[in-house]
């Protein structure tokens, strides 16, 4: 009998995704970014494109974090030969640093502008064009109301949109689809050899529109997004410990 | 219609425009030269250098031992050509055909034109007299035909004016080099002893043509006019330009929208017809208070789309001023380009940079916030971090090496490095703790040193050792040490990792 009832809900529940205007993935559509258990989290199992993501971040560090994460998803996204515009208030980012997480540096357009308002204005009219890959706008404040216009946009043009927002003092509500967190995380060195190992995040889903927040272990190396499991790092940090 | 051809000759044109753009070498020999097999050859001389015997063709060297305080200035490739156009373009209000005669004539062609001042005397006074006041030395003469007309205003001693049908005469007795000959022809007429034309014009032509070739016959048949000439006229460029009066005058945005739509609609219609797309255009309002405001818009590649044109603009209405009211549009365009249009692709790929509708968002971008703002970036091939990236010049603009990830390079780069507080263990170790914005960082991993020698014809200046370190909380920087570990060394932070 459980059984049958586990499936009335999942039935049920994807029922519902439909009717909210989730489309069910093709048949064999898995892990779109590389990211594993992290893509589990979302509806029907599937990172969401065409949406607006936001990225909290309380310090530089976070920032780069952040930025790091997203120039990763930003290596699957413009496979296909795309283009994305960087939206930013500092305009401190090395654009040589771009390739070591897969994208190629001259097909990122940067943008410095002074204030959050013209981010946001600069960032709806880029989410409007279909053209691009993604969108990323760098900023310090967004209400509900400018999350909504990035989420109308975005509807129109299927198009990426990541919000970083960078030292924010408020947690207001927004459209997006999923709120991140990103924190560097100390690396393992490989072979026990000296040095600085990859980079390596926690990667916390604060929100989630219809899915399961949750908190993980990605790492970068070779060229794509690794997961860790959380015992092997805690083991590891025993044994470093 | 009897044809009527008027040649100018202009003896010292580049020298001429020099002494306009610089007075003070109105009292002072000077030439142009250029070099030609090891040798510097003299280009064209002024009047006071013609004066101490330089002429064209002679060494340099040879012109200023036989001179006193002669000025050599390096030729300038192409100038006669570009002066000879503007001339040619001026020379449009006399006769709709006019055409560059190189390296230092213009040809009118006056049929019909010259009773408009008075007679052929009159119209050749204006026309020299208006040239010789704005300080080039011209010489001009009228005939049937191009090659008389250019042989008398080079040549001519007596009258400028050659009557109809009086070519032959006019030319007898001048030198075989009035018929526009080469050189290797009028080398052999003057070893055959030939001085004048006259010597040689009454030869059988089956002769001449033996001995000196066509082209010596046709240029011969040029000169009396038993052959036909054919120049190439000059076409004064149209400028980009839609005017718009207003019955009454306009005072509402709106209004000055419709009237930009309208101007634009006129002027995208030109500018599709002939290809060509806008890069920049003004906006130019007539206020009855007889002012005048104007505003400006430019793109990254040239567009003849109305509707993308309209968004640049109505991003500026705001900032037009129509005062009591506006009553005259004018939208100019000055910097306009071909525009190639591209087929639209079944399956195609995804355009990326170049997709027409990145250009125009980008334009809209640059037209609010100003196009310096929008920064595209080239691997640069040199090792100074702030030097390693180049802005690039334009969105097809691809890079010329590879990007480089051999070495760890920080996502953010601070424009400028920032001191901290540091303590290594041992010198050329990377640092153990640093203090950054008064808070300490207890260092865990270290790399490094990587040396980045400074460019030294550049800039003076120490070294630096970068260190990449990461700290108890994860946190990766981008330290250096400037210079070489001694008493005090300074350490700067650079950059953060991912």
């Amino acid at each position: 009998m459980p059984d049958t009832k586990r499936e009335l809900i999942s039935q049920l529940q994807k029922n519902i995704l439909q009717w909210e205007g989730y489309k069910s993935p093709p048949a064999g559509t898995r892990e779109l970014v590389g990211l594993g258990p992290v893509e589990a989290a979302f509806p029907n199992g599937v990172f969401p494109l065409g949406t607006v993501h936001e990225l909290v971040c309380s310090n530089t560090e976070q920032a780069t974090a952040c930025g790091g994460f997203v120039t990763g998803l930003l290596s699957v996204l413009m496979q296909n030969g795309g283009a994305c515009l960087w939206i930013g208030l500092s305009g401190n980012l090395f654009p040589s640093a771009l390739k070591a997480f897969g994208v190629e540096p001259d097909r990122v357009i940067f943008i410095t502008l002074s204030k959050d308002k013209d981010v946001l204005w600069a960032m709806e009219e880029a989410l409007k064009c279909a053209g691009l890959a993604a969108v990323i706008g760098e900023l310090r404040e967004m209400d509900f109301k400018q999350s909504r216009r990035l989420q109308l946009a975005v509807e129109q043009s299927q198009v990426t949109g990541f919000v970083l927002r960078n030292q924010s003092n408020k947690m207001s509500s927004t459209a997006c689809a999923a709120r991140w967190q990103i924190k560097p995380l100390p690396g393992e060195s490989v072979d026990g050899l000296p040095g600085l190992g990859f980079p390596r995040w926690q990667v916390e889903l604060l929100r989630v529109r219809n899915g399961q927040p949750g908190n993980w272990i990605v790492e970068w190396s070779d060229g794509k997004f690794k997961p860790i499991e959380k015992q092997a790092f805690q083991q590891q940090k025993l044994l470093v410990g | 219609m009897q044809k009527r051809f008027m040649a100018i000759w202009f003896r010292h044109l580049t020298t001429d425009w020099l002494t306009l753009r610089r007075p003070e070498l109105k009292d002072m020999p000077f030439v142009f030269a250029a070099p030609e097999r090891n040798r510097i050859i003299i280009t064209a001389a002024n009047p006071l250098a013609e004066a101490q015997g330089v002429y064209r063709g002679m060494a340099a060297a040879d012109a200023k031992a036989i001179t006193t305080n002669l000025q050599v200035l390096d030729h300038l490739p192409g100038k006669e050509a570009k002066l000879l156009r503007q001339l040619g373009l001026w020379c449009v209000r006399y006769t709709p055909t006019v055409s560059v005669d190189l390296p230092d004539g213009l040809i009118l062609d006056i049929s019909g034109c010259t009773h408009l001042w008075g007679d052929e005397r009159g119209y050749l006074k204006e026309i020299i007299n208006k040239l010789r006041t704005s300080g080039y030395d011209a010489r001009a003469a009228i005939a049937d035909t191009i090659g008389t007309a250019w042989a008398i205003a080079r040549y001519g001693k007596t009258t400028p004016i050659i009557e109809s049908g009086m070519q032959a005469q006019a030319i007898l007795n001048l030198p075989p080099v009035a018929l526009r000959l080469e050189p290797l022809v009028l080398e052999k007429l003057q070893k055959l002893g030939f001085n004048t034309v006259k010597s040689f014009m009454l030869i059988h032509r089956s002769t001449l043509r033996r001995r000196f070739g066509e082209g010596f016959l046709l240029r011969l048949a040029q000169a009396l006019g038993l052959e036909d000439e054919i120049i190439k006229p000059l076409i004064p460029p149209v400028p980009y330009t839609e005017r718009l009066p207003c019955m009454e005058s306009v005072r509402t945005a709106k209004a000055i929208e419709i009237a930009i739509q309208k101007l634009l609609e006129g002027l995208c219609a030109r500018l599709q017809a002939e290809g060509k797309g806008v890069r920049k255009a003004t906006l130019k309002c007539y206020r009855i208070d007889g002012k005048m405001v104007q505003t400006g818009i430019s793109t990254n590649r040239g567009s003849h789309s109305p509707s993308h044109l309209f968004k640049l603009f109505e991003l500026q209405v705001s900032k037009i001023e129509p005062a009591l009211g506006i009553e005259l549009f004018l939208l100019e365009a000055p910097k306009v380009e071909d525009v190639d249009t591209t087929q639209e692709k079944l399956w195609a790929g995804n355009p990326g940079l170049q997709d027409t509708a990145l250009a125009e968002l980008l334009d809209r971008i640059a037209t609010k916030v100003g196009p310096e703002r929008i920064r595209r970036y080239l691997p640069a091939e040199r090792y100074w971090p702030e030097r390693s990236i180049k802005p690039a010049a334009s969105l097809s603009e691809t890079p010329a090496t590879k990007w480089r990830t051999d070495r760890p390079r920080p996502l953010r780069l601070l424009r400028r490095p920032e001191r901290v507080e540091v303590m290594a263990l041992l010198p050329d170790y990377p640092p153990k703790v640093f203090t950054y914005k008064g808070r300490r960082h207890m260092v865990e991993k270290a790399d490094g040193p990587e040396r980045i020698e400074r460019e030294w014809w550049r800039d003076k200046g120490e070294h630096r050792d970068y260190y990449a370190v990461e700290d108890a909380d994860g946190g990766r920087y981008w330290l250096f040490r400037l210079g070489h570990y001694d008493a005090a060394p300074e350490w700067y932070l650079h950059g953060f990792f991912a």
